[in-house]
């Protein structure tokens, strides 16, 4: 069901686009229907109307990858080799672009900073900043690591010990943090994905898709400050 | 569309494949061998390649190169800790290694470029075609210099590269086609010289790579060099003797410790076995399996750790593979098949030959590419981050490892000061954060209009295309102006070289060709010589005085156009031959009839 839907969307899209090479309408998917040769993809396209997919958050990985192969086998290069130079330089840039689509929107987090991104019209990056309510736990995790890092240094092994179960059990609450970011986005997700099939135009709707895409924003920056910190601690840990 | 050939060019043997029908078959030489070593050799006849070169190893080591992959793409630097290994003399000119053979000198791609002629001539003997085009393998951590390096051996062999591909992935294709395979499989290459780990998922006929890692300094080379390295040793103590002044001495127990190692996979314990100089002396002693893999056992180790690197780009734990896939002929060693076996809890597949998996695969893509073999696609990935030199020397990346290809990224650059009329970039690859740390690949300068600062706005791509190569260009935004962008490598010929050394080629291509011709006229002349001889006597009696002495004139000029260096006279004195036995020839044959119907009768009466 989903699947048709989203291809009438990439045929519309590709409608009332001239073929480069015989100057007839293309109606055809990614080929010209009367002399077959490969459209190049719109460079303003999205990479969810690149992919035929709606601007959703939840994606059916399976799907996403038979899409993906679909096109793969449609635009690689391999499949070129004996074509002219234009189609070759289409393909190419076809399979770039597809490749870079794919990878953004395979993953979760990816394709949710992109589609922020798209919708707040900026590529501006995703910030990492603190969650507010963990100002005072980072602090001290980072006075903590301080005195590791010092007591590793100075061969203390005495403190060593109680200072390691100790930054152990702050890693351990901190990953606690980072899951329950990502059942938060999770739940953003499922709004979002809402609003996105609500009938498109209405005032209502459009308020409540920024005020989405304004909470998706904020959790992203900290899930990424969250998530540095784990990794941070975690080298520590281990370099010991 | 012509036939395209599947190339593997490995640091020690390469081979050359084709497809036949929908099966790929690695092309066998005259001896049978399919293997053709990567060696080439300077005698007085000229260059030779392949096994009679290696021949050469242990009596003119100077003039015999090996190895030379381990010096495409590199500067001397990057292999300073090993020259002391090499026979041969290397230096460096513009970033590029020149190996000294004789009074010329030669770069890497075009030491390769001789490999691959020989390949290229053992594929045309055995098609009974033309061969224009190839794809040729290559070691998936190569980076961008060493993957241009090797399109440009292809060029200077006269060899259209229509696809470099990772030799991993082209093993693992020619292990799909065989088998079918569906799901996730970790491909393990030890080579001669390079480790490669390629982690792929299967699926419908589509290859993709999810991860790979590896490390092109490491295989079978080094291997033998700890075990020639201990008889070294040995032999100093035992015999009092440094062999490391022998230079012909070294190659022939570099070659005794290749075969000792080999020999250990199957053997418990080898007996080795060097004449010394002088061939006064023996150096005999035993080597046991197990030492020598306590020996190289750190070696094997250090293919563990690009192993877990790679599955954790691809997102997995060991236990998530399918299936692992051995390629090379270092997995052959007991010790490496047990280390991955137990990284990865899985008896390893080895069922197609190690040595020709990876020429099978290459060729499999050239059927992909001629559009003969359908249904099957490989996406692979580019193994390193690409990225420029930033403020203060540190890298920004701008595709990172594992990215699927070909990509691009897209960068926009203006200015700092007024009027400013150009950008310099540096571009770099690894994983390192700070510039210097990683590789250069090649500088370039982008040309702006002269404006206030920050007014330009030049968007520069930086595309990796299928063979995992670069290609940069970039276009003003205001004015929608491209400029063309050569970026100057930092460890690669630049395209004049190549032109040159293309020309250079057919040049000597040219001269080959006269050398081989005129070998060919002597043999031909020295059958036809034996053959008049044989002709006179038996029938010299049955010709007139007159005709012996012409053909025994037209004998003199040929034994003196032998002489001389050109063939055409020397065909010129055979075609004279020809002309005046012709009688002599009908004589004999009707001598010879008549002989032969009088036997008969004889036969028949009796």
């Amino acid at each position: 069901m989903e699947q048709t839907s989203s291809m009438k969307r990439t045929e519309l899209n590709m409608a009332r686009s001239m073929c480069w090479h015989c100057q007839s309408e293309v109606t055809g998917e990614y080929f010209c229907d009367r002399c077959v040769k490969v459209q190049p993809l719109s460079k303003d396209s999205d990479y969810f109307t690149c992919l035929g997919l709606p601007r959703q958050l939840s994606i059916d990985a399976d799907a996403l990858e038979k899409r993906f192969y679909e096109m793969s086998r449609a635009f690689h290069p391999d499949f070129f080799q004996v074509k002219t130079d234009a189609e070759r330089s289409i393909s190419l840039a076809n399979s770039a672009l597809l490749n870079t689509a794919y990878r953004t929107l395979k993953d979760p987090i990816q394709r949710a900073e992109y589609l922020v991104g798209l919708e707040s019209g900026s590529v501006k990056d995703i910030r990492s900043t603190p969650p507010a309510d963990l100002f005072e736990e980072i602090l001290s995790l980072q006075e903590d690591l301080e005195e590791y890092r010092s007591a590793v240094a100075d061969g203390s092994h005495e403190e060593l010990g109680s200072l390691r179960t100790k930054l152990e059990s702050d890693k351990r609450s901190l990953e606690q943090r980072q899951r329950d970011i990502e059942a938060q986005l999770g739940t953003l997700f499922a709004r979002w994905d809402a609003l996105a099939r609500a009938t498109a135009g209405s005032e209502v709707t459009q308020e409540g898709k920024q005020a989405v895409i304004k909470d998706l924003r904020e959790l992203l920056s900290h899930r990424t400050y969250v998530r540095n910190i784990v990794n941070d601690l975690t080298a520590t840990l281990e370099a010991a | 569309m012509a036939r395209i050939v599947g190339i593997d060019l490995g640091t020690t043997n390469s081979l050359v494949a084709y497809m036949d029908g929908q099966t790929p078959r690695v092309i066998a030489g005259r001896s049978g061998r399919t293997m053709v070593p990567s060696v080439v050799a300077l005698t007085d006849n000229g260059l030779i390649v392949g096994d009679p070169a290696k021949e050469h190893l242990i009596r003119s080591s100077d003039r015999t190169i090996y190895s030379v992959k381990r010096f495409m793409g590199r500067g001397l630097q990057d292999v300073a800790g090993e020259l002391a290994y090499f026979p041969y003399q290397l230096h460096e000119k513009n970033g590029v290694i020149r190996i000294q053979l004789g009074d010329k000198s030669y770069s890497p791609p075009q030491v390769s470029a001789m490999i691959l002629k020989e390949l290229k001539q053992r594929a045309e003997a055995a098609l009974g075609e033309d061969i224009r085009q190839a794809v040729i393998t290559v070691p998936a951590y190569f980076n961008d210099s060493q993957r241009q390096a090797t399109k440009d051996a292809g060029m200077i062999a006269g060899l259209d590269v229509l696809r470099l591909i990772n030799e991993p992935t082209a093993a693992s294709l020619a292990y799909g086609l065989q088998q079918r395979t569906q799901g996730t499989i970790a491909v393990y290459d030890l080579g001669g010289g390079t480790f490669d780990i390629s982690i792929l998922k299967l699926k419908d006929g589509i290859f993709e790579v999810l991860a790979t890692n590896g490390d092109t300094h490491l295989g079978g080379d080094d291997f033998d060099r700890r075990l020639a390295d201990l008889f070294l040793a040995d032999i100093r103590q035992r015999h009092n003797l440094d062999l490391s002044k022998f230079p012909d001495s070294i190659q022939a127990l570099r070659l005794e410790a290749e075969r000792v190692k080999i020999q250990l996979s199957s053997d418990p314990q080898v007996t080795v076995e060097l004449p010394l100089p002088g061939n006064k002396d023996v150096y005999r002693r035993e080597v046991t399996r197990e030492q020598f893999e306590r020996l190289v056992a750190d070696l094997v180790e250090l293919t563990l750790r690009p192993c877990q690197l790679a599955l954790k780009d691809a997102g997995l734990k060991a236990t998530a593979i399918d299936e692992v896939v051995l390629v090379g002929g270092s997995t052959r060693m007991p010790l490496v098949r047990q280390r991955v076996q137990a990284l990865f809890g899985k008896t390893p597949h080895c069922e197609l030959n190690p040595d020709e998996v990876v020429a099978l695969g290459a060729a499999v893509q050239a059927g992909i590419l001629s559009g003969t073999t359908q249904d099957m696609l490989l996406l692979d990935v580019t193994p390193l981050s690409l990225g420029i030199e930033t403020m203060g020397g540190v890298m920004s990346p701008l595709i990172r490892r594992n990215t699927t290809i070909p990509t691009s990224s897209k960068e926009m650059y203006t200015t700092y000061v007024d009027g400013q009329t150009s950008v310099d970039l540096h571009i770099l690859q690894g994983e390192r954060e700070l510039a210097k740390d990683n590789r250069s690949l090649g500088r370039f300068q982008l040309k702006v209009p002269p404006l206030p600062a920050g007014i330009p706005r030049i968007e520069v791509m930086f595309l990796i295309d299928a063979n995992g190569i670069l290609n940069v260009s970039a276009k003003d935004v205001r004015t929608g102006e491209t400029q063309s962008i050569q970026v100057k490598p930092s460890y690669g010929l630049s395209d004049q070289e190549v032109e040159r050394m293309i020309e250079e080629s057919f040049k000597f291509a040219a001269d080959d060709l006269q050398a081989r011709q005129l070998i060919e006229a002597r043999t031909e002349a020295e059958a036809i010589r034996t053959a008049t001889e044989k002709a006179l006597g038996l029938g010299g009696r049955l010709i007139s005085a007159d005709e012996t002495q012409a053909i025994q004139d037209a004998l003199a000029r040929l034994a003196a156009a032998t002489q001389g260096s050109d063939y055409r006279a020397i065909r010129a004195a055979l075609g004279e031959i020809e002309r005046v036995t012709h009688h002599l020839a009908e004589v004999l044959m009707d001598h010879s009839l008549k002989e032969a119907l009088q036997n008969k009768k004889l036969s028949q009466v009796t």
